[in-house]
């Protein structure tokens, strides 16, 4: 009867492996930025004038896309709230959070294919003599911020009103309050303590997105720190410029990053399920109501859809059937599956460790520390870290050759706070209801990994590897920086295909990618989490 | 006289019937188990929610086709019953009318109401800084101020501790008899019946059974 | 300050950095690198060098018949990328041959010290220019003009200085000079024309451009001939490609009275090469007739030697500069920055 007991490795060997990669990752990357610093002239890229410009134009876009965003979500939220039932609400809603599936950069092909010169909106413009509308510059870059911010704004503050107690609205109808007041006494109120969070979310997105200001802008009047880090890397090989321009974008990413910690709001929010709770209002001015979602619907739908439709043309099997198409979907399979199984592999890591530090050892602040080593990545726009890795390898080895190696590395880091966030709740309740029981029993490692772990687990590391490897399959900014020629992924082909102007070679490939997208979350999520439950 | 004529709702797998008179001065407590449709009873009576057959008549006039704010009914909830970020008086003031517009004698109600709920001087204050059983009187107040002949209440106590508990109670009752009001309290506590003078029914599996 | 701090410690940090580092690419790349060793010559190029009507194909069957080897050419996205590329890359580029850069930017890839002398005989060579550079090999010219399509435009304008006066309907397009050789060409042109007064030239041009494109064929294919707009920065020869091959006299080039500035394209082959025999070998081949003939129609520009009669007779069709600008390249060189920094201020007004 005499066994070996199975191997116990120590609480913080995955948690000490995690923080280790992390730390690797982001820690020597920014070294060598810091370390190269000291041959540069931060100030005179500072107040080089086009560099100013440009740093003013960041703040600028950011400013009015939030502005937007959050004034168009604010009438959209409360009509829907006002009108808790109507066929599609719950699919529309649902729409809302699925900007995280969705790419940047095929949801800007798609909005292109509406808006651009040769879209609908142009074509009834032309009709009715009116001059038309430019997709290039800040126009288009704001109209995109909208796009995928409006959304989110309005989750965010449709579940605020949801949170209106009943009574309110028995209340509000009893005493006969019009829509006015409704407004100023019981719906403003809700959404006011929200709104100055949200807005710092999305600034903080708007300030450093990539995707959209490559493709959109670009030029030297619509340029943001973001992307010019990117030209004066690609562009001119000017290392200094890079490095000047990664530093201060780090520093305006830790304030608002600081900001937007002290308004209890994460980047992740959108990822937060929304529990729906629609009360009933009793008030009847259903047609503006009607008008305000059936607008934004059709702004939020229109464009994918258009995208659907016009992928499917003469040259649709042609540009599939492409080398360069094929080698580039090999590559986001890789790159998104490695990428998505290392930011879940890290994340069970942290919280294992983390779980332990809060349970057993009672050091809850520790825990939290080393969830927060997962979390530093925020402040780190992928393009800086980027940057960073390029600077720290360039003097071993082909940088261009490692490009996938570093995409995977670049991309896992951007998607672990995603995978914590996930990750936090579950791996927690899986033990506390247990832990004095499994503790008394003796059952630790893998058993207790197995038998315990794993079946309460297996259904948020499903998502959390679905949201993961998404994300991967749908980033731009690593790969610009190191994508070449010879390695390309779907959203870099993408990219090029829309840059020289092959619309339709670059809606088909968008849909590829779109596809590429949804399989990998709707897939991954069956296979590792197991049927849903009924 | 408040009267409900085979008054029916259904949801769902939920079915209700209620046949109900009562007289326009008396306070009737309406018991029962939760999910036995004690709150969708009030809720009818209220206008938030539609039958599918049957009417609710007052004094021989039928409610059904008015909506909730034109019907002669407040309501005390049983919590969420004040706007957290305004003021007592603004609070106050919205029962009378929407826009907070009041007039001289409005103003000395509004201050009447207050007095009569033991809160004389409190209008400044916000909602929300309030205790529990400082916001039922409150919202008592603010009933009486609508000045309408019935009044719904929803487990009105059931959040408060007993000793705020008693002392709502006891205030309730007197409103309810110093303005001869036709008042409808849904209950789990056989408490709130004794101290509210109220005759009892009972409600089981969606019916009215028995009025004791 | 704080940054200054760090350069004591760098040295440190550096060495240690290093160690670990080249430890983990090691494992990362292993032997990929020296497997690469068959015969093979990689050229790094634009992106229209290699396509189909480019003279890629023809180039690469002649060569390879001659050598005995494979010829790859890399097609990079823009012209004056072929240099930041390099760069990049430093010591580890896959590059033989660097095959598209020109005459501006001589002075700064030389300055990489990436590049090798050529040891190529240059006395063929036949440029409105003398060829003294022992490392770059020219293969071909021309000179840049802006093209417009007569259907949108009856009356083009007659010099550089009727463009910038004139009326802001009229639109062009133009390439980004950071990215690419007419872009950078554009730059020069001005500057050489107006010196000093180039930043206020530049405000005057602004609301004439439609667009800044990454490179020329973006800008030439998908944009000027699907008539996004009437003008378009190219070559005083690509008139020459339409009356040849397309049969139209629809699309020309305005002369311009300042005259027009010249790009000779130049290839070079890289220090870092294992293969230097054999790129040496290609540099001279790029001098051959075999090379030569295939440039006007493939990539239509004029080829660096005399062809004589194998000159399609369209090209003598073509506007002839009433002067030749060109600006020293150790010049462009001093100043590049200097005048990119001044565009972009401008241009991101």
């Amino acid at each position: 009867m005499c066994r070996t007991p199975p191997y116990k490795p120590p609480w913080w060997l995955p948690g000490a492996l995690s923080v280790l990669a992390v730390v690797a990752l982001v820690g020597l990357p920014l070294l060598a930025l810091v370390n190269e610093a000291s041959n540069i002239e931060l100030l005179d890229t500072i107040s080089d004038p086009y560099h100013q410009r440009v740093i003013n134009f960041s703040l600028y876009q950011a400013v009015l896309s939030t502005l937007f965003s959050v004034v168009l979500a604010t009438p959209l939220a409360v009509a829907l709230s006002r009108e808790p039932r109507f066929k599609g609400r719950d699919l529309l809603i649902n729409l809302f959070s699925l900007s995280l599936v969705i790419p940047t950069i095929v949801a800007i092909v798609g909005i292109v294919s509406v808006f651009g010169q040769a879209g609908l909106v142009n074509h009834w413009l032309q009709t009715l003599g009116l001059p038309s509308f430019s997709i290039y510059g800040l126009h288009g870059i704001l109209l995109a911020h909208v796009f995928f911010n409006t959304p989110l704004a309005a989750r965010v503050l449709l579940q605020s009103l949801e949170n209106i107690p009943q009574e309110q609205w028995r209340l509000a109808a009893q005493l006969g309050l019009p829509s006015n007041s409704r407004w100023r006494f019981i719906e403003w109120p809700a959404i006011r303590p929200q709104l100055v969070g949200i807005a710092i979310l999305i600034f903080a997105l708007c300030f450093t997105s990539f995707t959209i200001v490559m493709t959109l802008g670009g030029g030297p009047r619509a340029t943001t720190i973001e992307v010019a880090i990117y030209q004066a890397l690609r562009f001119d090989f000017d290392i200094n410029t890079a490095v000047a321009l990664a530093l201060i974008q780090l520093a305006l990413c830790s304030l608002i990053m600081i900001a937007t910690h002290s308004f209890g709001m994460q980047t992740s929010q959108g990822l937060s399920e929304i529990k729906l709770n629609p009360s009933t209002h009793y008030s009847s001015s259903h047609c503006l109501n009607g008008l305000i979602i059936g607008i934004a619907a059709l702004f939020l739908i229109t464009p994918l859809a258009s995208l659907v439709v016009k992928a499917f043309n003469p040259a649709t099997l042609t540009v599939i059937a492409h080398s360069k198409t094929l080698s580039a979907l090999t590559n986001s399979v890789v790159v998104a599956l490695t990428a998505g199984a290392l930011a879940v592999s890290m994340g069970i890591g942290l919280q294992l460790s983390a779980r332990h530090l809060r349970l057993r050892l009672n050091k809850r602040s520790s825990g939290k520390a080393i969830q927060l080593a997962g979390n530093i990545i925020l402040v780190i726009p992928p393009v800086v870290l980027g940057t960073g890795l390029f600077i720290l390898l360039r003097p071993f080895a082909d940088v261009f050759a490692l490009a996938l190696a570093l995409v995977i590395a670049i991309n896992s880091l951007m998607a672990l706070p995603f995978v914590l966030r996930i990750l936090e709740g579950p791996v927690l309740q899986a033990a506390q209801r247990h832990d004095r029981l499994i503790q008394s029993l003796g059952i630790h490692g893998l058993p207790r990994w197995r038998l315990l772990d794993w079946p309460h687990l297996k259904k948020p590391i499903g998502y959390s590897m679905a949201i993961a490897s998404t994300l991967a399959a749908g980033d731009l900014s690593a790969i610009a920086l190191f994508g070449s020629e010879r390695i390309t992924t779907l959203p870099l082909l993408l990219y090029q295909r829309m840059g020289s102007y092959r619309h339709y070679e670059a809606l088909t490939t968008a849909v590829l990618l779109l596809l590429l997208c949804l399989a990998l979350f709707f897939v991954l999520q069956r296979v590792i989490g197991g049927k849903p439950d009924a | 006289m408040l009267e409900l004529k085979a008054l029916r709702f259904s949801y769902g797998e939920d079915d209700y019937q209620f046949d109900l008179s009562i007289d326009a001065h008396s306070t009737t407590a309406i018991m029962g188990k939760s999910g036995s449709g004690k709150s969708t009873l009030l809720n009818l009576i209220a206008g938030f929610l539609k039958p599918s057959s049957g009417n609710i008549q007052w004094q021989k006039s039928s409610l059904l086709t008015l909506p909730a704010q034109r019907r002669p009914i407040t309501t005390l909830f049983q919590q969420h019953n004040l706007f957290p970020h305004l003021t007592i008086h603004q609070n106050l003031a919205l029962g009378i009318n929407p826009s907070l517009k009041l007039s001289k004698e409005q103003e000395q109600q509004l201050t009447n109401s207050l007095d009569a709920v033991g809160m004389t001087g409190m209008d400044g204050q916000s909602a929300h800084t309030l205790s529990g059983g400082e916001q039922q009187r409150v919202a008592l107040a603010r009933c009486l101020l609508r000045q309408k002949p019935i009044l719904l209440m929803d487990e009105p106590f059931s959040a408060l501790d007993e000793a705020t508990r008693e002392s709502m109670q006891a205030l309730t009752r007197e409103t309810i008899k110093n303005n001869k009001l036709c008042a409808i309290i849904v209950t789990h506590s056989h408490n709130d019946a004794v101290a509210l003078d109220a005759s009892t029914c009972t409600l089981v599996d969606g019916r009215l059974s028995s009025l004791i | 300050m704080i940054i200054n701090r760090h350069v004591k410690k760098s040295p440190k940090l550096s060495r240690s950095f290093s160690v670990l580092i080249a430890l983990g690419v090691t494992l990362l790349v292993g032997n990929s690198a020296a497997a690469a060793q068959d015969k093979t010559l990689t050229v790094y190029t634009y992106e229209s060098f290699t396509s189909e009507w480019g003279p890629g194909p023809i180039v690469k069957k002649a060569f390879e018949a001659q050598c005995d080897c494979t010829l790859q050419f890399v097609p990079l996205d823009s012209s004056a990328g072929i240099l930041s590329r390099v760069q990049l890359e430093g010591k580890n580029t896959k590059a033989d041959i660097v095959l598209g850069l020109d005459t501006n930017l001589m002075a700064v890839a030389e300055d990489t010290g990436l590049l090798a002398k050529s040891n190529v005989d240059t006395s063929a060579v036949k440029l409105p220019i003398e060829w003294t550079s022992d490392v770059f090999v020219p293969f071909d010219y021309g000179y840049f003009a802006f093209v417009y399509d007569t259907e949108a435009i009856t009356s083009p304008p007659s010099s550089l200085d009727e463009l910038v006066n004139a009326p802001d309907d009229l639109k062009i397009i133009i390439q980004d000079p950071r990215t690419s050789t007419p872009g950078l060409g554009l730059l020069l042109w001005v500057k050489s024309v107006y010196g000093d007064k180039a930043a206020d030239v530049w405000k005057k041009l602004q609301p004439k451009i439609l667009t800044v494109t990454k490179g020329w064929s973006e800008a030439y294919f998908s944009l000027f001939l699907n008539g996004e707009a009437p003008m378009v920065l190219s070559y005083s020869t690509s008139p020459g490609y339409h009356m040849a091959i397309d049969k139209t006299d629809r699309y020309q080039a305005a002369a311009f009275s300042e005259g027009h500035y010249l790009q000779v394209e130049i290839a070079a082959l890289l220090e870092s090469s294992s293969n230097k025999t054999l790129g040496r070998e290609f540099l001279q081949f790029i001098l051959s007739k075999e090379f030569q003939t295939a440039l006007p129609l493939t990539n239509v520009m004029y080829p660096s030697t005399d062809i004589g009669n194998d000159l399609p007779a369209e090209f003598n069709k073509l506007i002839q500069p009433k002067s030749v600008l060109l600006l020293d390249s150790a010049e462009i060189r001093d100043n590049r920055k200097e005048w990119l920094s001044e565009w972009l201020d401008v241009s991101s007004q």
